[in-house]
């Protein structure tokens, strides 16, 4: 595939509450910060960036109306770049990236940028009215449940029990701490600035390194009440009958962490980037959507993983790093069971537990993460995917170049 | 039907159909039409009062005249029209009041709402409400758009989604009614005053800004509510029942249209149920065959039977106690006997419980409570049936104790009267024996809690006379159960299907079946209990023993891998069921009950698992088909027995219609291919008898 990565930059994720250190910038900021910086960064001209696509779910408020157009404007783009959002939920972020690699790899692109933007903060989840997960229809014919429900669903099919997704997740904090302590991360974070220019967050601010699998292990349910009292527990076993009832396991800890935060990749083609005289980093690959069944939802990873290898020829084998999505603890482990990877490749420097899920922006940012640390441990290949809500997964492989 | 009588600017306009209730038909809509012709065409008529010179206001829809034709495009025009005509009223500008005198349900209170005001008279009798999802439709003359929209979104939902009857201070309190008169002259009064101070006759909806209350339908807490009332109504149905489902749809989809075009909506949705297999099966079983069941069937009109007055009921354990409590709300006497009086006054005491219970819930008095307990005298003495003229039997199912009991009973009883038994399970002939008048022994079969339970399965035995099946079916219907008559056989007939319920669990749980998977299918099938769930309430220790009881009285063995289970479980492992601490299942103290672990090692779970239709249609197949030999037997004389006998009797799935409308359901040729098919893979038992091969269909 003509697609090749130039760069991919994040901010840090703040965390997605009133007293969140990002919760007083707007969203557009978070965005536009990340598009000044990579012409600024590249030394590339702002002219050669044809077109931007960027993943926001949750587009009401501040983050309705094309975010994407107002950050590119914002950030001093010239009058020739286009700009589109787009939303394919948790995977947005990732969509965005594989966009922009099928225009440039079809020709139509020297240069895009891709990426997303999220400020759960100020823009709920669900703040949108979320249609899909409840409207009368969806949940009278098609038994939709909300995400936290489907993630207690897969624990209890496939028997994970809560120790086990309270040590994944106190292991995704060591991880992420350990990573910032060596500051494996200093590649590809843009610091969020004020007006006059000070830092107003500079790293990961959900990490608890103290964090253990007996302080987990007092947290409540975060799913229970909300599936009994609305009937989806009733609903996930009228689709999976031979569970015989929900244990309800995941929990605020185990969990994604709600956070604010953006993303940018430069995606060119070989000769864009010969024109302009920079080296690209790594080449994409391949990349593939699934759909899977919508009741269990969160199991889209490893059909995507599998058709986004195929694609490229390669086998889970070939691949040295994987970034699964860490939606709910369980996820990542079911990849890893279903995929027969260890842990010792997969989300080496922690997930989204650890350091938060900012909807839109969570596939660009793990784009980023897996190619930093491809280049800092000297391996080659690697693998991004996450699962989707309404049950989809997305996949994208790279290889260094 | 709509009769006027002008007094200067009011039209009092008394309904009074030609049949027994004013109900809506094509007659009854094209009369509401030429009333309002009359009354919309004259001037000086400010206002119209709506009142019922019938026992009941209004009560909904002609079902009978829905049911008779497979016209629906006929039936939607007429929907078509009264939604047409209720708008046209509400619209006209002359204000409309309900004076509701009686009950108002269904089409009956949609009519009320669409006048402009509804005061409702205090009648203990009146009830109000929306019963239309009980037969499987949606209130379909405007109700689903006109109700949310007066009283709001959550407070209206529930009351069309269970089809709750309310009395007229509930109905107050629901805001379904706008007042309570406590005379008809004060009604009259008050619409009267009404329509005079009233100068702009025109419903909120139609005024401009309007608001609902408690919000809209985008307002977040309505949107949180209809998420959660429609996981819930999955929860409970399964998805079985098409009609909440559309409830909600009107509802949610309604509440975003302008009023005309939400009345479009409901029209549509309401002619999707109107056609759906749902609403005819939940129409002909729990409407038709229920009325027709509540009667004296024609071909026993002739027979002339005893006034019954003293009823003895031999056994005071839980179904003697029961029925002898169900007997003196009916007004008999008891005479309640057990082994001695101490026994018997412990059967009394079930009724001083539930009598009590009245009490505190405001249903009953000390007063009253205490008279009824006076009716039942309790004994060890057989000498005190003297003079019953009807006597239930309900002792041990042991054969040499009832015929016992039949002899001691016989010499003291009206020599007229009836001796009724209350097996479950052992032939009726067979027990005649014991009896000198095997002519007057029938079995009277009550199902437990005897209080809570509608059915009552009445056997005739080969000797039983027509003055003693008479006889029964006037006690059943005094005692306000729902009785069918069936012929004798072993189990009869509801027993006999009940059994293969359950045995057909107990051979798939032999096969290697995940119990999960077959409890959570039993469970969607809409079947009231799922099959191991209810095996161990049953007891398992209890269908062992029928089990050896039948092996010894056929001299043939169960031979197959289920009854070979329960015979492990029963026989070696002590597993006895609910009651003795455990059977498929365990009951941790104070904890949920689990599937016991077991029951795995007992069994290796088969490596490739049936999907769970599979396991749906056999649990529901093996009783349709045992139910159509029984048909073929002449057990039960017509599938109306046997649906209703079904559903009352132990909770087969209501949205099929019962036990042999399921086979319609399904569609006679699927049914028959898929019954060849699991009788080729998992058995004889599963082959169609001759009957359903000579048949187009069940109805």
């Amino acid at each position: 595939m003509n697609a090749y990565i130039y760069d991919a930059i994040r901010t840090p994720r703040g965390k997605g509450k009133k007293d969140g250190s990002l919760h007083e910038v707007r969203p557009v900021s978070l965005l536009s910060g990340l598009l000044k910086e990579i012409p600024h960064r590249n030394g590339l001209s702002a002219d050669k960036l044809e077109d931007v696509i960027m993943g926001c779910v949750t587009q009401v408020r501040d983050q309705s109306g094309d975010i994407a157009m107002a950050a590119a404007i914002d950030a001093g783009y010239p009058d020739s770049a286009s700009a589109v959002t787009l939303n394919r939920f948790c995977g947005s972020g990732l969509e965005a990236v594989n966009q922009a690699a099928a225009l440039v790899n079809s020709g139509q692109a020297g240069f895009a940028v891709a990426g997303g933007v999220e400020s759960m903060s100020r823009n709920a989840l669900g703040s949108d009215g979320a249609f899909t997960l409840i409207d009368p229809l969806m949940i009278t014919s098609h038994r939709m449940i909300p995400q936290g429900v489907s993630a207690d669903l897969i624990a209890s099919k496939y028997g994970y029990s809560r120790a086990d997704l309270d040590a994944f997740s106190a292991e995704s904090h060591r991880r992420a701490a350990q990573a910032w302590t060596e500051n494996r991360f200093a590649k590809g974070i843009v610091p969020v600035r004020d007006n006059n220019g000070k830092i107003i967050l500079d790293r990961d601010e959900t990490i608890r390194p103290e964090t253990t699998v007996e302080k987990l292990a007092e947290l409540k349910p975060s799913f229970e009440m909300q599936a009994k009292m609305a009937g989806f527990d009733s609903m996930a076993l009228q689709r999976y009958p031979e569970v015989e009832e929900l244990n309800y396991f995941h929990h605020a800890g185990n969990s994604s962490g709600i956070v604010d935060g953006a993303a940018a990749v430069l995606i060119g083609t070989k000769e864009a980037g010969e024109a302009a005289g920079i080296k690209p980093r790594a080449r994409i690959r391949s990349f593939a959507v699934v759909g899977t069944e919508h009741v269990i939802m969160l199991t889209g990873p490893y059909p995507a993983s599998q058709k986004a290898l195929k694609h490229a020829g390669m086998t889970f084998a070939d691949i040295d790093l994987f970034e699964v999505n860490e939606a709910f603890a369980v996820v990542p482990m079911l990849f890893m069971d279903q995929a027969g990877v260890s842990a010792d490749r997969v989300n080496v420097n922690g997930g989204a537990i650890a350091m938060g899920h900012p909807l839109g922006a969570t596939g660009a940012i793990l784009l980023g993460t897996v190619l930093d640390e491809l280049e800092r441990t000297g391996k080659s290949t690697g693998l991004v995917t996450l699962c989707i809500g309404g049950g989809m997964g997305i996949a994208t492989v790279i290889e260094r170049v | 039907m709509f009769t006027i009588t002008k007094n200067n600017e009011i039209a009092h306009v008394t309904m009074n159909a030609a049949g027994p209730v004013n109900s809506w038909g094509l007659n009854a809509v094209i009369e509401l039409r030429n009333m309002l012709d009359n009354v919309l065409a004259d001037a000086e008529i400010k206002g119209v009062i709506l009142s019922s010179a019938k026992k009941d206001w209004f009560v909904g829809a002609d079902l009978k005249e829905i049911m008779a034709t497979d016209d629906i495009t006929g039936v939607m025009q007429m929907g078509r029209m009264l939604t047409d005509q209720f708008r046209r009223m509400e619209t006209s500008g002359k204000m409309f009041v309900a004076a509701i005198n009686g009950s108002a349900l269904g089409g009956g209170y949609e009519l009320a709402l669409a006048c402009h005001k509804r005061i409702a008279l205090n009648n203990p009798q009146t009830r109000i409400g929306f019963p239309e999802v009980t037969i499987g439709l949606l209130p379909g003359a405007g109700g689903t758009q006109r109700f949310p929209r007066l009283v709001g979104i959550q407070a209206s939902l529930p009351l069309m989604l269970e089809g709750k009857r309310l009395a007229v201070d509930k109905a107050l309190g629901a805001k379904m009614i706008d007042a309570i008169a406590q005379t008809p002259e004060e009604m009259m009064d008050m619409a009267t005053k009404a329509i005079r101070e009233q100068f702009n006759a025109v419903q909120p909806w139609d005024v401009k800004g309007y608001k609902m209350p408690g919000g809209g339908i985008e307002h977040p807490d309505n949107v949180m509510f209809m998420a959660g009332v429609s996981g819930n109504v999955i929860k409970r149905t399964f998805g079985n029942y098409p009609a909440p489902i559309y409830i909600i749809r009107a509802v949610n989809e309604g509440l975003q249209l302008p009023f005309e075009r939400a009345l479009n909506k409901e029209q549509e949705y309401f002619e999707t149920l109107l056609r759906s297999k749902e609403s005819k099966n939940l129409i002909r079983t729990l409407f038709l065959h229920m009325g027709e069941a509540a009667k004296i069937p024609a071909s026993l009109k002739e027979v002339e039977t005893l006034p019954v007055q003293k009823i003895g009921i031999l056994g005071a354990g839980m179904m003697g106690a029961g029925i002898a409590y169900v007997s003196i709300l009916a007004g008999y006497d008891v005479v309640l006997k057990d082994r001695d009086k101490e026994s018997a006054e412990k059967g009394k005491d079930y009724s001083r419980k539930l009598l009590d219970e009245s009490i505190s819930k405001g249903k009953s008095t000390r007063e009253k409570a205490d008279a009824l307990l006076e009716k039942i005298k309790t004994t060890g003495n057989a000498d005190d049936l003297s003079g019953c003229d009807l006597i239930i039997e309900a002792v041990f199912e042991d054969r040499a104790l009832k015929a016992a009991v039949t002899k001691e009973s016989e010499a003291v009883m009206n020599p007229k009267g009836v001796f009724a038994s209350n097996t479950s399970t052992l032939p009726i002939t067979g027990l005649a024996e014991a009896s000198a008048r095997p002519d007057n022994f029938i079995g009277l079969h009550f199902f437990s809690p005897v209080d809570k339970m509608q059915l009552v399965e009445i056997i005739r035995g080969k000797n039983t006379s027509d003055f003693a099946v008479k006889l029964c079916l006037e006690y059943v219907q005094k005692i306000k159960k729902t009785p069918i008559v069936v012929n004798d056989g072993r189990g009869f007939f509801t027993s006999r299907i009940f059994t293969t319920y359950l045995f057909e669990a107990f051979e798939m749980v032999a096969e290697g079946v995940s119990p999960a998977l077959i409890e959570n299918c039993g469970k969607m099938t809409g079947m009231a209990t799922s099959p191991l769930a209810v095996a161990d309430e049953v007891s398992l220790e209890l269908i062992y023993k029928i089990m050896l009881q039948t092996e010894k009285d056929l001299g043939t063995a169960y031979n197959t891998p289920g009854a070979a289970l329960i015979k492990k479980m029963v026989g070696e492992l002590k597993r006895l069921g609910r009651k003795s601490g455990g059977g498929f299942y365990e009951y941790p103290e104070g904890g949920k009950k689990k599937l016991w672990k077991g029951l795995s090692e007992l069994v290796k779970p088969a490596a490739e698992q049936p999907d769970a239709e599979t396991v749906k249609q056999r649990l529901l197949y093996i009783q349709a088909l045992e139910a159509a030999k029984c048909w073929e037997e002449g057990i039960v004389q017509k599938p109306a027995d046997a649906d209703l006998g079904s559903i009352f009797g132990w909770g087969f799935a209501p949205h099929t219609g019962g036990v042999l409308s399921y086979i319609d359901h399904v569609g006679l040729p699927a049914f028959l291919a898929r019954a060849e098919e699991f009788a080729t893979k998992y058995g004889e038992r599963f082959t169609p008898c001759k009957k359903l091969r000579e048949i187009k269909r069940v109805y």
